[in-house]
């Protein structure tokens, strides 16, 4: 893909006079629109000036000042920086904002969570439900004033600690001996919850009556406990015979909240949370973070800690391609073969982690500067020997194996996921939306670190089906390999670091909106300092959980088996998706 | 649809197979025990490894590399068979935990009632650490060190005290052999300078 032309600098606020207005707090970019020019003003950015991907939406509580503030960052497919718009609403019940649903429907999943973490409402919402928290939860907890059931302080370092720390087991502290509050007079015994019949009258609304034949549709629940679900995620499919009617994804099972946690730590206690998100690849989370903090703090990454960045994260994208493979056939039915032999090249790459970083899983490994440590002795080699000689011929092994086998192809072939235009239309990021065919790709469409002095393409495939999903996995992995090969060539001698390790770090005030491009989209940090220690906002933009935003779409019309498949070739993991 | 891209993938299976049985082969007959010993694991953990790739834990561990971290321990110098703790209960490593699980009493002189630099107290909940090594990271002393020892399961609440939690420090050059070196060179640059500037005063 060509390197993205740089257009005029669009003046919103010329073009909308008394409804757009340029945000001039400090350290803050974009444009204020207001709450009754929403509409028009998104649907000029999306059609005038071309922003066709609205990246991520979120909400932030400016409590001090009163106002509640949604935050839209949106993006175009032809590559380019961000436009970030906001509205402003005052922060009294109800907080009303209008949807953006209608003009990208990828907003969907993301204005529930705003309005289940948050509570804005948004008015003309298709489905504005709860859908990280239960149903009978009470209160909206990412609200500055919302204090959770082991609530100390509000900001970490707890006082407690030192210099009189006397050791309390957090379970002493509350009565329920438990990490729940429930609201006053609420009996979980007798709880009837509401949430069911909202879900199923959800769904209920896409039946319709075909013909004078009447047939039953039946509700499946698959999951949480399903082996094919990756994780704890649900989906309520109604079917007909086999065919699905609806659906709708269920989830919130493994939440835990991590944009609160992130708000109570410092700017540093971040980087080990944030390895929690996707397991499978701590190393580009810590990588997405780190350049959203670096990015507020304006400061320059030591050269040799970009190239063991990037070798690492590269790393982190093959181990993550190849265990998709794997798991692929696992939903497939080719049980275990084609995962142990991915398995197998895993667990050498993650040996190299585990030897830099202390860890094979959660890394922990960069830091706001550069990176940890230096690499140990030997392992630069153990990463040649890897990249020249064993995987590239254990790529082609995998390609062999699978690539060609009729009964493979028979089953992937022509089983449609999304097509190009609706992939944009939901936001979807990452291997998904270049299966599709459209080369975007944050790497070369928006470079950070140092992308940019690698040759390398971007692999795109046109059909959009679920072989074509498989075989862009494959030829990413052959791509990384290219990069990594180049960069370990490349690699200066040098410090790893800029500055002095420091564990609390000076982060200026301001808002920033870091992204990278993870093995599984665009993971992005939206990071708000108020130049205190601890972030103001602490926002995570996880591929898996925008991407599951088109789930019915693609699921609607196909059989009930594919739902397995797509659900697979999308590559969810619920450590991200439920956060 | 004639079925070679079947045999072509079974092909791969093939060999695979075919390769666990001849390196095993290949050992016996160089004379070179491929199970339960280093040498095999550390081949089984090369780029070049064929064959039987799984390691049987517990009979067999994986080499573990100097890095690696578990939950932290105190070190402390033996000095004429007396304990000295490194710890001066500074604080870094609980301000700096991101689960906050370290708590640390400080000791306070009896007489003037001014802070002691030794802890009194010092509880690691390991049930909440969640091994991010930031403890030792920042650590000015060298006082607190990620561990190496990770079967610490057990069927109650691991809440590890000052007495669990010491371990001399020739434990920790073993397990750490290129790190001690380097810090403890560090630290005798520092007081070698510290002592010149002594003299020069």
């Amino acid at each position: 893909m060509a390197t993205p032309t740089t257009t005029a600098t669009l003046d919103l606020a010329a073009r909308f006079p008394g409804a757009v207005s340029a945000d001039a707090r400090p350290g803050y970019k974009g444009w204020i629109v207001e709450k009754d020019k929403l509409i028009e003003v998104a649907t000029a950015i999306r059609d005038e000036f071309g922003y066709d991907h609205l990246t991520a939406v979120t909400g932030v509580d400016y409590l001090p000042e009163g106002k509640m503030e949604v935050v839209y960052h949106a993006f175009k497919t032809t590559g380019g920086p961000v436009l970030t718009f906001k509205v402003q609403v005052p922060r009294v019940d109800p907080v009303e904002v209008p949807s953006v649903t209608s003009i990208w429907p990828g907003a969907e999943f993301q204005e529930r969570e705003a309005w289940d973490l948050l509570g804005v409402k948004f008015t003309n919402h298709p489905d504005l439900r709860r859908i990280l928290l239960w149903e009978g939860f009470e209160g909206h907890p990412l609200r500055k004033d919302w204090k959770e059931a082991f609530y100390e302080e509000d900001a970490k370092p707890f006082k407690s600690r030192w210099p009189e720390g006397k050791h309390v087991m957090a379970e002493e502290k509350n009565p329920f001996k438990d990490n729940i509050n429930f609201p006053k007079d609420f009996d979980p015994e007798q709880w009837v919850p509401e949430g069911e019949a909202a879900l199923y009258g959800a769904l209920a609304r896409y039946q319709v009556q075909e013909g004078s034949l009447k047939t039953d549709h039946i509700v499946i629940n698959m999951g949480p406990q399903h082996p094919s679900t990756h994780g704890v995620f649900r989906a309520a499919v109604t079917v007909d015979g086999e065919t699905v009617v609806s659906l709708k994804p269920v989830m919130g099972y493994l939440h835990r909240n991590h944009d609160k946690i992130g708000e109570r730590n410092t700017f540093l206690q971040n980087m080990p949370f944030t390895d929690r998100l996707d397991y499978f690849n701590s190393m580009s989370n810590n990588f997405g973070y780190a350049v959203a903090v670096e990015k507020l703090m304006n400061i320059q990454v030591a050269e040799r800690a970009e190239y063991i960045r990037v070798i690492m994260a590269e790393l982190s994208r093959i181990q993550n391609h190849l265990v998709f493979i794997g798991m692929l056939g696992n939903d497939l039915g080719m049980m275990y073969t084609p995962a142990l032999y991915a398995f197998e090249e895993r667990e050498l790459i993650l040996d190299i982690f585990e030897a830099v970083s202390g860890s094979r899983m959660m890394c922990n490994y960069y830091r706001f500067g550069g990176v940890v440590r230096d690499l140990p002795e030997g392992v630069l080699e153990k990463i040649k020997g890897l990249v020249f000689e064993r995987l590239p011929v254990k790529a082609d092994e995998l390609d062999r194996m699978l690539t060609e086998n009729e009964v493979f192809v028979a089953r992937m072939k022509g089983v449609k996921v999304i097509d190009a235009e609706n992939a944009i239309r939901y936001s979807i990021t990452g291997p998904v939306l270049r299966a599709a065919g459209v080369p975007y790709d944050i790497r070369r469409a928006d470079p950070y670190s140092i992308y940019d002095r690698f040759d390398f393409d971007i692999p795109t495939r046109p059909n959009g089906d679920l072989m074509d999903n498989y075989l862009l996995r494959l030829d990413e992995i052959r791509q990384s390999l290219r990069i990594l090969q180049q960069a370990v060539k490349q690699i200066p001698e040098g410090p790893v670091m800029t500055g002095k390790p420091q564990y609390q770090v000076r982060v200026p005030a301001g808002e920033s909106y870091g992204r990278v491009e993870s093995p599984k989209g665009e993971l992005a940090f939206y990071v708000v300092s108020n130049g205190k220690p601890n972030p103001f906002r602490y926002h995570v933009r996880p591929p898996s959980f925008v991407n599951i935003t088109a789930l019915e779409k693609m699921c609607v019309g196909t059989k009930i088996a594919d739902f397995i498949a797509i659900l697979g070739v999308i590559d969810i993991v619920l450590g991200e998706l439920d956060r | 649809m004639d079925g070679k891209g079947i045999l072509k993938g079974l092909g791969v299976t093939a060999k695979r197979f075919w390769n666990t049985y001849w390196e095993d082969i290949t050992w016996f007959f160089s004379g070179k025990k491929r199970y339960f010993n280093e040498d095999g694991v550390k081949a089984r953990a090369s780029k070049d490894t064929k064959g039987i790739f799984t390691v049987q834990y517990p009979e067999e561990k994986l080499i573990i590399p100097e890095e690696f971290r578990y939950v932290p321990f105190l070190v402390y110098d033996e000095a004429d068979g007396k304990k000295e703790i490194r710890c001066t209960s500074c604080g870094i490593c609980a301000k700096v935990c991101p689960p906050q699980c370290i708590w640390i009493v400080r000791t306070n002189d009896p007489v003037t009632g001014r802070p002691v630099p030794q802890p009194a107290e010092f509880y690691i909940d390991a049930d909440i650490c969640m091994n991010c090594g930031f403890c030792a990271e920042y650590c000015p002393f060298d006082a607190i060190k990620m561990d190496h020892d990770f079967e610490i399961a057990s069927y109650n609440r691991n809440v590890f005290n000052l007495d669990k939690l010491m371990k001399p420090a020739s434990y920790y050059e073993s397990i750490r052999p290129l790190n001690a070196t380097r810090e403890n060179e560090a630290r005798k640059a520092k007081e070698a300078a510290k002592a010149a500037k002594a003299e020069a005063a």
